[in-house]
């Protein structure tokens, strides 16, 4: 592979810790512009985290977080407002539609709020963003009366209709069947493709996400474990990244929880 | 249309709002809109000022002419100072005036009534009313009706 | 004994430390310039939820309370043979410390816990966090327009209580009770004062306001975001107000009535 890829985000020592948990330790991650990368580990490992920081939502204790070119730390709360507006997207597990607009007016909000576009150009975009997601019919339910899938597609044409360079998705897999599940790789490839948008995905699914990634980043225990094309990953030594690669129950992250001996246990504390 | 209906609400509330501290300027205060009227100071000084408090009335004939404004101490006469402020209006009061504190009714507050009189100058701005009349104390009373009782 | 002061210290930080992250909240809400435009529909929309569906229960209240004080105010006066002061009595009850407090004590529970649940809501179903991933602060779009309803509506559902209340403790005392018409509006006139009676209730019903809508939005927005911790939010809003509401009352009774 060429050494200068352009990295849209660069991340350098991140340290960050909730109480008394290390979540991440000294971590580094490249995020190559254009291309889909997804961050994938067992639960808790702090793939949520890493969207929020990278997001601004939270700072990190020590490390540094360049996007595109840009210390995210050294922002004021203004220049981070500015920065999502323009170059960020994010799609949540829920979607997070807002609940007392309906479809279109979800989609229609960050247009109205950032630009002084006329109606019907609005109307023109938002038909245009629905329409990419297979939506447009819908533009006139509220939240409530849409499926699952069907509320993470439009919060998806939420996320577009500003035209970011980059978006994260939040577990965009979790509980969908596999009609659902093909719906949103589908989506992805194509944001990607079509648009030469920057796409990181955090998941859970090997299958469905490696179908769509360039690159995929496995961290397990606050650290980087395994990171490079999915093809290879495969084949990489570390028993960590084979265990979750491979879905086995059991290997370094252990089956069970940390607990006294079986025979002692069902015994009782029939101690002499 | 929904949005509509739901500013003329809020409308109809503020103008709620807007009436009803009219009504409570108006018909519960009494706020009178003539009130910043000018008026002029005099003083009366009496030895016992009873419960006469600042807004008290103070009156001519049982009309309402003013207000008392504040109630000092003199300590060299030892008598209560009382500074009324009289609408301008009112300015015929002759310097032998006297003011009587009086009550209202049995249980009524107290308050201040002038009685004209027949002198050549007037009250003006700062000055002060010699002939007074104190508070009917009832204390005093028992103890002159039980002197007059044991006298007959 | 060490560990007991320790847990006071703990708590005392943390308290100031939540008053802290609350006086920066209010502060990130409020100032910089208003958008008039597109804040004054989000406002005009808040002043309904807040001010004109807050209206059922003020006048309900406003009318009961003051039937009552006039009831009871005249059971008491006629005693004295003072019944006719029952106007005053309640015109003055009313506008110094009922109207003010009642007020605030309900508007803290139908208003502010439902500000409290809404907020807390939105942040439990991140949709402020995806507000925010939008470029556009919640604190500004949501959080704004709420306490600025807040603080416009209560000084007003206030003023409407009093006259509401007024007006059944002159139906009780006139048509039931018999009371002089007459006497019942000039002693309340003479008694009440605008500057200092109407005038001193309107400003505590402002600082109640502030007070109350400060504290429900915060709590909404701190909240946990799960349904004990809504739950536990609402709670608070509803007791943190209402405490704040009656201890504030007696300090400002103290400075406005009171002779220092």
């Amino acid at each position: 592979m060429a050494d200068k890829i352009d990295n849209i985000i660069e991340i350098r020592n991140l340290c960050f810790r909730r109480g008394e948990r290390v979540i991440f330790d000294n971590a580094d991650f490249d995020i190559p512009r254009g291309k889909v990368t997804a961050i994938m580990g067992p639960s808790g490992c702090g793939k949520t985290t890493l969207l929020r920081l990278i997001g601004g939502q939270i700072k990190p204790d020590s490390g540094t977080i360049l996007f595109d070119g840009q210390d995210l730390l050294s922002l004021t709360r203004k220049e981070l407002y500015e920065l999502r507006r323009t170059k960020m997207g994010m799609l949540f597990q829920s979607g997070a539609l807002f609940t007392n607009l309906s479809v279109f007016e979800n989609v229609a909000f960050p247009l109205r709020e950032h630009t002084n576009l006329p109606e019907a150009m609005i109307r023109d975009i938002v038909l245009i963003k629905l329409q990419a997601v297979g939506l447009r019919g819908a533009r006139d339910l509220m939240p409530n009366e849409l499926s699952g899938g069907m509320n993470r597609r439009a919060a998806l044409a939420r996320t577009i209709a500003m035209d970011p360079e980059m978006i994260m998705y939040d577990e965009p897999f979790a509980g969908q069947d596999p009609i659902g599940m093909g719906v949103l790789t589908k989506l992805i490839r194509l944001l990607n493709q079509s648009l030469g948008l920057t796409n990181i995905v955090v998941s859970h699914d090997i299958h469905e996400t490696a179908s769509i990634t360039d690159k995929i980043y496995v961290i397990a225990q606050g650290k980087v474990v395994g990171q490079g094309a999915p093809s290879r990953l495969m084949e990489d030594e570390s028993e960590l990244v084979q265990q979750f690669m491979k879905g086995l129950p059991d290997g370094p992250i252990a089956f069970h929880y940390p607990a006294q001996d079986y025979y002692d246990d069902m015994m009782g504390s029939v101690d002499s | 249309m929904r949005i509509k209906t739901l500013e003329i609400s809020v409308g109809l509330f503020m103008l709620a709002g807007i009436v009803s501290l009219a009504v409570l300027a108006f018909n519960v205060s009494g706020l009178a809109i003539s009130s910043g009227q000018n008026s002029y100071t005099i003083y009366a000084a009496f030895q016992n000022i009873g419960g006469l408090t600042k807004r008290s009335k103070v009156t001519v004939a049982g009309v309402t002419i003013g207000r008392v404004t504040d109630i000092r101490l003199d300590k060299d006469r030892f008598a209560g100072v009382v500074k009324m402020e009289i609408e301008s209006e009112f300015d015929s009061f002759t310097t032998d005036s006297t003011a009587a504190i009086l009550t209202a009714g049995l249980l009524g507050e107290k308050y201040i009534g002038i009685v004209p009189g027949a002198d050549e100058e007037y009250l003006k701005d700062g000055s002060s009313i010699s002939d007074t009349q104190s508070a009917m104390v009832l204390e005093d009373l028992i103890g002159q009706f039980l002197f007059n009782k044991v006298n007959n | 004994m060490i560990e007991r002061l320790r847990m006071l210290g703990r708590a005392g930080l943390h308290i100031l430390e939540v008053l802290g992250r609350s006086a920066i909240f209010v502060m990130h809400s409020l100032c910089g310039v208003p958008n008039f435009r597109k804040g004054g529909q989000l406002l005009m929309e808040q002043l309904f939820a807040v001010g004109v569906l807050s209206l059922p229960i003020i006048v309900v209240s406003g009318l009961f309370i003051g039937m009552v004080l006039s009831l009871q105010g005249y059971t008491i006066l006629v005693k004295f043979a003072a019944e006719q002061s029952v106007g005053q009595m309640l015109s003055l009850s009313l506008v110094r410390e009922l109207g003010p407090v009642v007020t605030a004590l309900l508007f803290a529970g139908r208003a502010g816990s439902s500000l409290t649940a809404e907020i807390g809501l939105m942040k439990a179903t991140e949709q402020l966090t995806s507000m925010e991933m939008l470029g556009v602060d919640p604190l500004r779009y949501v959080i704004a327009p709420r306490l600025l309803a807040g603080f416009i509506c209560m000084p007003i559902l206030m003023i409407i209580f009093n006259v509401v209340g007024i007006w059944g403790g002159y139906i009780v005392a006139v048509d039931w009770l018999d009371i002089y018409e007459g006497s019942f509006w000039a002693n309340m006139q003479s008694a009440t004062s605008f500057d200092e009676d109407v005038m001193n209730g309107i400003i505590k019903s402002i600082v109640f306001a502030f007070v109350i809508s400060w504290i429900a939005v915060f709590q909404g927005y701190d909240a946990e975001p799960t349904s004990e911790g809504i739950g536990r939010a609402t709670t608070k809003t509803v007791v943190y107000a209402s405490l704040a509401v009656l201890g504030l009352d007696f300090i400002l009774t103290a400075i406005m009535f009171g002779d220092f």
